[in-house]
């Protein structure tokens, strides 16, 4: 501080002293706003889309193979991870998330697409080590914690009874 | 003695770097720059089967491009110096292998470009090797990889977020010889203000850049004005503002100077996808090797110090809740008192 005016040679200028807190604070108030109400907007167009094109794809299995709306599910999903997939090894599927957010992970295609990503970027390390084990490495939690849930939730109804109209065999 | 003040040494005889070789990403060639490096690649994959060859190739194809302008055989080389941000810096060992010269591996994050340089240019002015390579390369998917999550998996990145430069640079510095020459280098110590999110990098280095551009000029007695640029290496539109208000605070005229950062240098960062610009060690290592290094050839520039900045976090520790420790570091390249009047010297 002192000094440098004064065509003196030294010069000594004030340290960096903040807080963690109060720099922390300050980095904050530097950075650009994030706008919630537009990435909820397109979270909500771009996931609706999938759900659309998601239910055009059951119509079309309920139309054309005769199937109830509960038997077309499953090649519903299958398709819908298909897209995905070709989505994600043709580098699509990144580029529509960054634009989409929640609109791109929430839905099955979400799904597929954090396995096959994992497993397309491992695949240097060969099938067993590379593959194999990194394939679950974002979506082993969604199993894990969704089992975990569904554990916990079937408990709550066991205890509570309240599981009985689900059960369509009587 | 070559230390002055606390931290930074002054070459009585300053090194000359006699050659450099920069390549670059397809981004890198979309941005401003890219008629200013060497090769410039069209793809990501660069004829590889993995992301990390295809790195390591980056900085083969530098060291390659920098001998060659240098006109030296590599067997002259005495030492090389560099890394990278891979575990175990593996892009800079297997080209080191490729070279077959002393290696000296060293980790700084996005710093090693100016540590190596830095530590290079000691080795040349305390007479311990007459030509000695600085190197270094990032690449954008090793990056990801390793850092965050698999290149294809689609996460949204924030604002904040910096985009990895794809691309390796290589300077050859010499104690004889034409071209720009190191004045000065001051290195950078830890500084960690608590910054925890690894996609606020910028806000995290910040600090350290303003250190150790402090630490330079209070060691050598210089005011900003002494540089034509003050560049830092990746702080990007989050953090380079931050750092120029800490700078100012604490009283530092840098309004004397052109300040400057290289993360926003080498991308249009309102045109092209890159959150708030460029980050990895290759990025302020190809500004400086391909952009102000033709600069200070051409005389557009007398002097400038570059002070690269690196974010030493790990995926491990940040899992585990720790801070983003910082470091920076600083090198000034001024034009070379013969050749100053020549013009360019071509590369």
């Amino acid at each position: 501080m002192a000094g440098r005016d004064s065509g003196s040679k030294k010069t000594a200028y004030k340290p960096v002293s903040m807080s963690p807190k109060e720099y922390k604070a300050f980095a904050k108030s530097k950075e650009p706003p994030r706008s919630v109400l537009k990435n909820c907007l397109r979270a909500f167009l771009v996931g609706g889309f999938i759900c659309l094109i998601g239910q055009g794809v059951q119509n079309f299995f309920m139309k054309v193979f005769d199937m109830t709306a509960k038997d077309a599910g499953n090649p519903t999903v299958a398709i819908m991870i298909l897209l995905s997939v070709i989505l994600t090894s043709m580098g699509v599927y990144d580029k529509i998330a960054q634009w989409a957010g929640a609109g791109s992970a929430v839905p099955v295609t979400g799904f597929a697409n954090s396995m096959s990503s994992a497993a397309i970027e491992h695949r240097s390390e060969g099938l067993v080590l590379g593959v194999g084990s990194n394939m679950f490495k974002l979506a082993g939690s969604v199993i894990v914690f969704g089992v975990v849930a569904a554990f916990i939730v079937g408990i709550i109804y066991w205890v509570f009874g309240i599981g009985a109209w689900h059960d369509t065999s009587g | 003695m070559i230390l002055q003040g606390r931290r930074t040494w002054v070459f009585p005889k300053p090194p000359v770097i006699i050659a450099t070789g920069t390549v670059v990403g397809p981004d890198e060639g979309e941005g401003p720059l890219a008629s200013e490096f060497d090769l410039v690649h069209p793809d990501l994959e660069i004829g590889q089967p993995s992301w990390e060859k295809s790195e390591r190739v980056l900085l083969e194809q530098a060291t390659d491009i920098a001998l060659q302008n240098a006109r030296l055989d590599k067997d002259k080389l005495d030492f090389f110096v560099g890394g990278d941000l891979m575990n175990q810096i593996i892009s800079n060992t297997f080209a080191a292998r490729t070279l077959g010269a002393p290696y000296l591996g060293m980790f700084g994050a996005c710093s090693t470009s100016m540590e190596s340089l830095a530590v290079a240019s000691l080795i040349v002015s305390s007479g311990a090797g007459n030509y000695v390579m600085a190197g270094t390369c990032s690449h954008n998917c090793t990056v990801e990889k390793q850092y965050r999550y698999p290149t294809e998996y689609g996460s949204q990145k924030p604002p904040t977020a910096q985009y990895t430069v794809t691309g390796a640079g290589a300077a050859i510095v010499s104690r004889d010889g034409e071209g720009p020459v190191i004045s000065a280098a001051t290195i950078g110590r830890i500084m960690d203000l608590g910054i925890k999110d690894p996609f606020s990098m910028g806000a995290a280095m910040a600090p350290a850049a303003v250190d150790t551009i402090q630490g330079h000029l209070q060691d050598t007695g210089r005011e900003p004005g002494y540089y034509d640029m003050i560049v830092t290496g990746d702080l990007a539109s989050v953090g380079h503002p931050i750092a120029a208000e800490l700078l100012q605070r604490n009283g530092v005229p840098m309004d004397q100077t052109d300040f400057k950062d290289c993360g926003l240098m080498i991308y249009d960062i309102q045109e092209q996808k890159v959150q708030a610009g460029g980050s990895g060690c290759a990025c302020s290592a190809v500004v400086t090797y391909g952009h102000l290094l033709r600069r200070i050839r051409s005389g557009e520039l007398k002097r400038v110090l570059i002070v690269a900045t690196g974010a030493l976090l790990s995926p491990l520790s940040y899992q585990q809740g720790e801070s983003i420790p910082c470091i920076a570091h600083a090198v000034a390249i001024e034009a070379s008192p013969n050749i100053e009047e020549q013009g360019g010297m071509g590369s």
